[in-house]
C-alpha cells in the first residue's frame, strides 16, 4: 500500500508533502491500532482476570461484554471532574496528557510487518530507553501538584522504582546487542527471524526485561506506586473523569507498547515459521503481542505485592548483577563465535543456574524451613504456659 | 476446667497479704476498697501461687448510688480465675485506680470506661474518650443519660468542655 | 540547613484495607512509621445500652451483628451467659449442634480472615476468590438451616431455634471432604511464595509477655506461643469430648498467626467429623418461656469465637431486661497490641499487619 501512495504522489508533489501524508496515514493507522487495543486490553484483562479468580469477568454487556470497555469508557466520561481547590493548577491539568504522550510514542519505532515501520531510525533501541525515561516525569507532576499526601508518597515511590528499574531494562539488552549488532530494530527481526528469537538465545535477558518492565509499567507485583490497598490510588488519587481516562488508558498503553517492544526484542516481531506466511505478518505481529499482555494479567492475577524497600533490593542486588553475568557470557559466546543451538542451548542451563545461585545469595527468606517440621512444631506445643 | 475462686477463696488469699483491704465476699467475687486495688492487682499477677498474668475484661456497672468496677482475671500458668470488684461512690466523680501499670489490656478497657460511664482511672497515661468524640456532653452509657432527643443532640454539637 | 521532619498520615475510616471504619493516625518518617494512634468509635451504635430495655431474649439478635463475621459464635456466648444466670439446662442435641454451627462459623470466618488477609497484600482477589468460594458454601449450609447467610438468631438460651434439616447431614459432609483440597492447594500455593514470606516473616511481631499482658486472645496469642484456648482450657458446649489439636505459633509475626488461622481450620473440619458422628437424636430447645426473669446477680460466660476470648458479662436485677450487658470484644483488646507490633515497620506493613490482627469493627465499637 506504500507503493500505491507513493506512486501516486512522487511524480506529482514535492517530497515533503509525500513524507507528510505518508507518515500522516501512519500516525492515524498506529493511533486507530492504540486505541482499538486498548479497549481489548480492557477487555481481556478483566476477562482473564475474572478467569483466574474463578469467576466469569463482565459478560454482560454486549455478547461475552465485548462492549464492557466502551461502557467504562462512557461512564468515565460522563464523571464530574472535581478539581481541588489547592492543586498547582497548570501542572495538575497538564499531567494526564503528559503522561500518554510517552507511551503512545514508543508504538513509532516498532516495525510492524516487513518495511513497516514509522519512524525508521537507526537507533530505535536508544529511543525507546530514552522515551521510556521520561514517561516518570509526569507521574511526579501529578504527585505533586495534587497537593496530597498519599498522592505525594505514591509519586515518591514512583521515581524511585522507575529510575531503579531502567537499569536491569536497558542493561539486559545489551546481550542483544551484542549479538545483534545493531540498535536497528528493523535488522534486529530480521537477524532474530534468521538466528532464531532471542527469547531462545537470551532467556535470562527476557525474564529480567519481563519483570523490569513489569515493575516499570505499575503491574503487580510490583505496582506500589498506586498499591490501593495502601494507598487508594497513589499519585492518580485526586483526579477524576476524563482526566483518569487518560491515565488509565496511557497505562494500558503502556503496558501495550511494552508487550509491542518485548515482540519485536524477543519474539522475533512479525515473524513466523516457514510456511507460516500465507497469514499477514501484521497480524503475527499483534497476536504476540496480545499473547504477552496475557502474560501480564497472568502475573498480576498470581502474585501479591512487595514492598517499596524490597523492590528496590530486588532490583539492586539481583537484577543488575543478573544482567552483567549475561553480558559478559553472551561477549564470550560472540568472541568465540558459536551458532545458534549452542547458545541457545548455553544461555538457558547458565540462566538457570545462576538464577538459582543468586537467589541463594540474596534471597530474603532466612532460614528455609520444611513444611512438615513447622506444623508439627505448631500442633505439639505444651499446654498453657509454653515453655514458662 | 478453669477452677474458678470462689469469693471467700479469694478474701482469704488476698487478706493473707492485704489485711484490711476487702469490704465483702460475694458468691463469685470479692469487693475490697478502691484504693488498694492497684496494689492488689500488682500482688495477684507477680504472686507465684496465684499468678494471674491474664485479664480477661475490666468493665464498670451503673448501679445509681455508686458504680461497680468489675475485674475478671485468668491465670495462663495455674488455668484459674477470679473475679475482683471495687465500689466508685457518688455520681459527679467516681474514680478507680488504672491497672494499665498491671496489666497493658486495660488500656482500651479503661478509656471505654470513662468515655461510657464517666468512671475516672486515676493513672491512666492517656484517659481520652474513645468511642465518642472529645467535647461530647455526658456519658452514654450511665442511666440518666436521656434518650435521644434533638434537643440532647444539638447540645451534643455545640463544643464544649468535657 | 533542611531538617526533614515527619508528617502526620492519616488511614481511613474510608480505606480499600483497614476491615472496616478503622481510623489510623499514623507519623511517618518517610516511609516508617514512628507512631500509631486508632482512632475508634466510627461503628459505635450503642448496643450495650439498647440491650438494657430488650428481654433476655431479644438480646440474641442483636448480638448477630457485632462480630458480623461469625455471628453464630456470638450467639452462643450470649446464651451461655443467660443460661448461667439463670440456671437454664440445655439438652444434648442443642449442645452438639451448637457446637457444630459453632465450628462451621468459624470455618467460614477463617476462609474470610485469611483471604482479606491476602488482599491486604496486594494480591488482587484470587486467593480471597478461592477462600470465599468455600465460604459461600458454609453460607449455604447455614440458609439451609435457618434462613440467614449472616445473622443467624439461631442460637437461643435453652437450645437452638430450630432442628437440623433432614439434608442437612450429607451436604455437611460433602463440603468437609471437598475442603481440605482447597486448602491443601492454597498452602501449597502460599507457603513457598517468596512474595508472601518476605511480606509476613518478621512482620508485627509480638513478643510472647507481651501478649499475655496486653490481653490479646484468639490466634494473635496463639501466634506468639501460648497456647490457650478456651476450647481447651475452660470447655463449654462438651469440646472436652472431641480429640482436636490446637495450632500455635513461635515468633508471633503475621506468618505465624496466618498459618495458626489455617490449620485452626483444619482443626475444625476434625471436630466437626467428631461431633456429627456423636449427635444424639431428641429435643432441640428446653422449654423456656418467651419472658423470663432470672434471678438478681451477675454472670460472665466466654467462648472462643475465631477472633479470641468473646465474653459476655450480664448483670440482672430480677427483672425482663439485663440490668448491664457488657461484650468483652476480642478484636477491641487486640487493638491494644497494635502500636508495639507496627513501630519500626513501614507504611506498606501497618496493612498487614491489621489484616493478620483480623478485627471487625461492629465489635470493636458496638
Amino acid at each position: 500500500m506504500q507503493e500505491l501512495i507513493l506512486s501516486m504522489l512522487v511524480g506529482r508533489a514535492p517530497d515533503w508533502v509525500v513524507v507528510f501524508v505518508t507518515s500522516l496515514l501512519g500516525v492515524v493507522a498506529i493511533f486507530t491500532f492504540v486505541i482499538f487495543s486498548n479497549l481489548a486490553a480492557v477487555w481481556i484483562e478483566r476477562r482473564l482476570l475474572g478467569r483466574f479468580q474463578i469467576r466469569s469477568g463482565p459478560n454482560r454487556t454486549g455478547p461475552e461484554g465485548l462492549l464492557q470497555p466502551l461502557a467504562d469508557a462512557l461512564k468515565v466520561v460522563g464523571k464530574e471532574a472535581i478539581m481541588p481547590f489547592a492543586v498547582d493548577k497548570w501542572v495538575y491539568l497538564a499531567a494526564p496528557a503528559a503522561v500518554f504522550a510517552p507511551a503512545i510514542l514508543s508504538f513509532a519505532v516498532i516495525p510492524y510487518a516487513p518495511g513497516l515501520t514509522l519512524l525508521n531510525i537507526d537507533v530505535g533501541i536508544l529511543f525507546l530507553g530514552a522515551v521510556g525515561s521520561v514517561g516518570v516525569v509526569p507521574i511526579f507532576m501529578a504527585g505533586w501538584s495534587s497537593n496530597n499526601k498519599y498522592s505525594l508518597l505514591g509519586a515518591m515511590r514512583a521515581i524511585a522504582v522507575t529510575v531503579s528499574y531502567e537499569i536491569p531494562l536497558i542493561l539486559s539488552l545489551i546481550g542483544i546487542l551484542v549479538l545483534g549488532a545493531t540498535l536497528h530494530l528493523e535488522t534486529l527481526v530480521e537477524y532474530q527471524i534468521e538466528h532464531g528469537w532471542f527469547l531462545f538465545l537470551q532467556p535470562l535477558a527476557f525474564i529480567i526485561f519481563f519483570i523490569a518492565g513489569s515493575a516499570e509499567l505499575n503491574r503487580t507485583p510490583t505496582d506500589i506506586m498506586e498499591g490501593e490497598s495502601e494507598l487508594t490510588a497513589g499519585f492518580h488519587t485526586e483526579y477524576s473523569g476524563f482526566k483518569f481516562t487518560l491515565f488509565y488508558l496511557a497505562e494500558y498503553t503502556h503496558v501495550l507498547a511494552f508487550s509491542a517492544v518485548i515482540v519485536t526484542l524477543f519474539m522475533g516481531g512479525w515473524g513466523s515459521g516457514p510456511g507460516l506466511d500465507l497469514i499477514p505478518p501484521a497480524l503475527w505481529f499483534a497476536a504476540k503481542m496480545y499473547l504477552i499482555f496475557c502474560v501480564f494479567v497472568w502475573t498480576r492475577a498470581t502474585l501479591p505485592r512487595m514492598r517499596i524497600d524490597q523492590l528496590m533490593g530486588f532490583a539492586w542486588k539481583f537484577l543488575i548483577p543478573l544482567t552483567l553475568m549475561n553480558i559478559l557470557i553472551t561477549a564470550i559466546e560472540v568472541y568465540v563465535g558459536l551458532a545458534s543451538i549452542p547458545i541457545f542451548l548455553i544461555n538457558t542451563v547458565l540462566a538457570a543456574v545462576l538464577v538459582v545461585l543468586w537467589t541463594r545469595v540474596v534471597s530474603v527468606r532466612g532460614v528455609a524451613v520444611n513444611r512438615s517440621e513447622y506444623v508439627a512444631r505448631m500442633m505439639s506445643q505444651p499446654t498453657g504456659q509454653a515453655g514458662r | 476446667m478453669t477452677r474458678s475462686f470462689t469469693g471467700d477463696e479469694f478474701a482469704a488469699a488476698i487478706r493473707r497479704s492485704f489485711p484490711g483491704a476487702v469490704i465483702q465476699s460475694e458468691r463469685d467475687a470479692v469487693v475490697v476498697q478502691r484504693e488498694a486495688v492497684r496494689d492488689i492487682c500488682f500482688y495477684l499477677r507477680d504472686n507465684p501461687e496465684l499468678q494471674f498474668d491474664f485479664l480477661s475484661s475490666v468493665t464498670a456497672t451503673d448501679y445509681v448510688d455508686y458504680f461497680e468496677v468489675v475485674y475478671h482475671l485468668f491465670s495462663i500458668a495455674h488455668n484459674h480465675s477470679a473475679v475482683l470488684k471495687a465500689w466508685a461512690e457518688g455520681r459527679t466523680n467516681p474514680w478507680v485506680p488504672s491497672v494499665v501499670a498491671v496489666w497493658k489490656g486495660a488500656d482500651l478497657q479503661e478509656r471505654e470506661m470513662w468515655d461510657l460511664l464517666g468512671v475516672r482511672c486515676e493513672g491512666h497515661p492517656n484517659l481520652k474518650r474513645i468511642m465518642m468524640w472529645e467535647g461530647y456532653p455526658g456519658h452514654p452509657l450511665r442511666k440518666d443519660f436521656l434518650e435521644f432527643d434533638h434537643r440532647t443532640f444539638q447540645a451534643a454539637l455545640q463544643p464544649t468542655e468535657s | 540547613m533542611v531538617q526533614p521532619s515527619p508528617f502526620v498520615v492519616n488511614m481511613g475510616p474510608q480505606h480499600p484495607s483497614t476491615h472496616g471504619v478503622l481510623r489510623l493516625r499514623l507519623v511517618l518518617d518517610g516511609e516508617s512509621v514512628l507512631d500509631i494512634e486508632a482512632v475508634l468509635g466510627y461503628l459505635h451504635s450503642s448496643k450495650e445500652k439498647l440491650q438494657e430495655t430488650h428481654t433476655y431474649l431479644q438480646t440474641i439478635p442483636v448480638t448477630d451483628r457485632m462480630d458480623y463475621l461469625s455471628s453464630m459464635t456470638n450467639n452462643l456466648g450470649c446464651a451461655l451467659a443467660i443460661e448461667k444466670l439463670a440456671g437454664i439446662p440445655v439438652p444434648d442435641r442443642a449442645t452438639y449442634i451448637r457446637v457444630i454451627m459453632s465450628e462451621l462459623q468459624r470455618i467460614a470466618s477463617h476462609c474470610a480472615a485469611l483471604g482479606f488477609f491476602f488482599n491486604d497484600m496486594g494480591a488482587w482477589h484470587s486467593p480471597l476468590m478461592y477462600f470465599l468460594q468455600q465460604r459461600e458454601k458454609v453460607l449455604d449450609i447455614f440458609e439451609m438451616v435457618c434462613g440467614a447467610r449472616l445473622t443467624y438468631n439461631y442460637i437461643r438460651p435453652g437450645g437452638v431455634s430450630q432442628d437440623l434439616p433432614p439434608e442437612f447431614y450429607p451436604v455437611v459432609t460433602k463440603f468437609l471432604d471437598e475442603l481440605p483440597r482447597t486448602l491443601d492447594e492454597m498452602e501449597q500455593y502460599l507457603w513457598d511464595n517468596e512474595i508472601v514470606r518476605s511480606r509476613t516473616v518478621n512482620i508485627g511481631v509480638l513478643p510472647r509477655e507481651l501478649a499475655i499482658n496486653s490481653s490479646v486472645t484468639g490466634p494473635v496469642l496463639r501466634g506468639s506461643g501460648v497456647k490457650w484456648d478456651i476450647r481447651k482450657a475452660d470447655p463449654y458446649c462438651f469440646f472436652d469430648r472431641f480429640d482436636f489439636n490446637v495450632p500455635v505459633g513461635e515468633k508471633g509475626d503475621c506468618f505465624d498467626r496466618f498459618m495458626v488461622r489455617l490449620y485452626e481450620l483444619r482443626e475444625s473440619i476434625k471436630i466437626l467429623r467428631q461431633a456429627m458422628e456423636q449427635l444424639p437424636p431428641g429435643p432441640w430447645r428446653s422449654e423456656v418461656p418467651v419472658i423470663f426473669r432470672p434471678q438478681a446477680g451477675d454472670a460472665y460466660g466466654h467462648i472462643e469465637s475465631p477472633r479470641g476470648e468473646l465474653g459476655y458479662y450480664l448483670v440482672s436485677d430480677g427483672s425482663v431486661s439485663p440490668w448491664r450487658f457488657h461484650v468483652r470484644a476480642p478484636s477491641f483488646i487486640n487493638l491494644t497490641a497494635l502500636r508495639e507490633m507496627v513501630i519500626g515497620h513501614k507504611l506498606a506493613d501497618v496493612a498487614v499487619i491489621v489484616g493478620s490482627l483480623d478485627v471487625v469493627m461492629g465489635e470493636v465499637d458496638r
